[in-house]
């Protein structure tokens, strides 16, 4: 159990990192994406470099205020 | 898309990636035993080997428009992470990766480690050193050749960026036998968490259904942008230190 949880955890490591929120913030860009383009026809190709940007300055921004 | 960028970006990715597993080889193999060293290196070779055959037709084998998805998420968040980090510890919000101290740190865990012979290995310490280290430095590395090379089709290219960096680090790591201290580590890892941001966003919005204005061309706006916007965050954080730090200089100044 105790491998299982630390493969788990390197792979959460691995792959998010030190803040989901960056993460959760680029899955659900891509998924509004995604919506514009099939659902609503809507060709945003500027949605995503902008909410990459944001999710940078969020994350630099809660890392530099906590302490 | 000409394969110069794909293999300029898989270099400097894995060149960094390299040093780190460089810095971790050298401490175990000056300070214990060279032979398990390179024991637990080979170990770790293999592992990535079959890792990579298990996972590289795999994801070669996934229609491109998913394949593009997938593999853009991960890399705008991978890219995004060495990104975060490249900025931290531009502005000193975080201690800068120091190949010299981080030796240092390994060869004086090293040195205290007893040695311990376990199945068949010499020194079970100085293998499961280098086995970790190489295999987690190379599983990023085999994470980005897999990625940028299906991507565009071209895994040789990735290939030659991989195989070039690993190459020129290990000579100049046998030639000065030190870990590379000079490398400007966070500057390339900046540069890497650009080309990995962007390449993911285009790829990812791409594989989402957008048609990007000049096609691949859009790389060459969107690279720079998002180069400037991290920049643009380390003159932020700069600025924003200093001045939380002048009210502090200027209350030392106040006479009593």
């Amino acid at each position: 159990m105790r491998q299982l949880k630390s493969f788990g955890a390197f792979w959460y490591d691995f792959v998010i990192g030190d803040d989901w929120r960056v993460a959760a913030v680029v899955v659900a860009g891509l998924a509004l994406v995604a919506v514009l383009a099939h659902a609503a026809r809507v060709n945003a190709w500027w949605a995503l470099p902008v909410l990459v940007v944001a999710a940078l300055v969020w994350s630099l921004h809660r890392a530099t205020t906590r302490r | 898309m000409n394969a110069l960028p794909l293999i300029l970006t898989v270099f400097v990715a894995c060149a960094v990636e390299a040093v780190e597993a460089l810095t971790i080889v050298l401490a175990a193999g000056i300070t214990r035993e060279w032979k398990s060293t390179l024991q637990g290196m080979a170990a770790a070779l293999v592992a990535l080997a079959a890792i990579t055959a298990a996972i590289g037709p795999a994801v070669g084998e996934l229609p491109l428009t998913a394949l593009r998805l997938v593999v853009g998420a991960l890399l705008t968040v991978f890219g995004l992470q060495w990104l975060r980090k490249a900025v931290l510890r531009a502005t000193g919000y975080k201690a800068l990766h120091d190949e010299a101290s981080a030796y240092l740190r390994e060869v004086t865990a090293a040195r205290e480690a007893a040695v311990q012979r376990k199945r068949g290995i010499s020194d079970w310490y100085s293998f499961t050193l280098a086995f970790k280290g190489v295999l987690l430095e190379g599983l990023e590395v085999v994470f980005i050749v897999v990625t940028f090379g299906d991507n565009q089709k071209n895994i040789g290219a990735a290939v030659i960026g991989a195989a070039a960096a690993i190459i020129v680090v290990t000579v100049t790591g046998i030639a000065v036998r030190a870990p590379l201290t000079r490398v400007p580590e966070n500057w390339m890892k900046f540069a890497v968490g650009v080309m990995l941001t962007s390449f993911g966003t285009f790829w990812g919005a791409e594989g989402a259904g957008v048609a990007w204005p000049g096609n691949d061309a859009a790389l060459l706006v969107l690279i720079p942008v998002v180069a400037l916007a991290a920049a643009a965050c380390v003159a932020w954080l700069r600025s924003r230190k200093a001045a939380a730090a002048a009210p502090a200089k200027e209350s030392e100044v106040v006479p009593s």
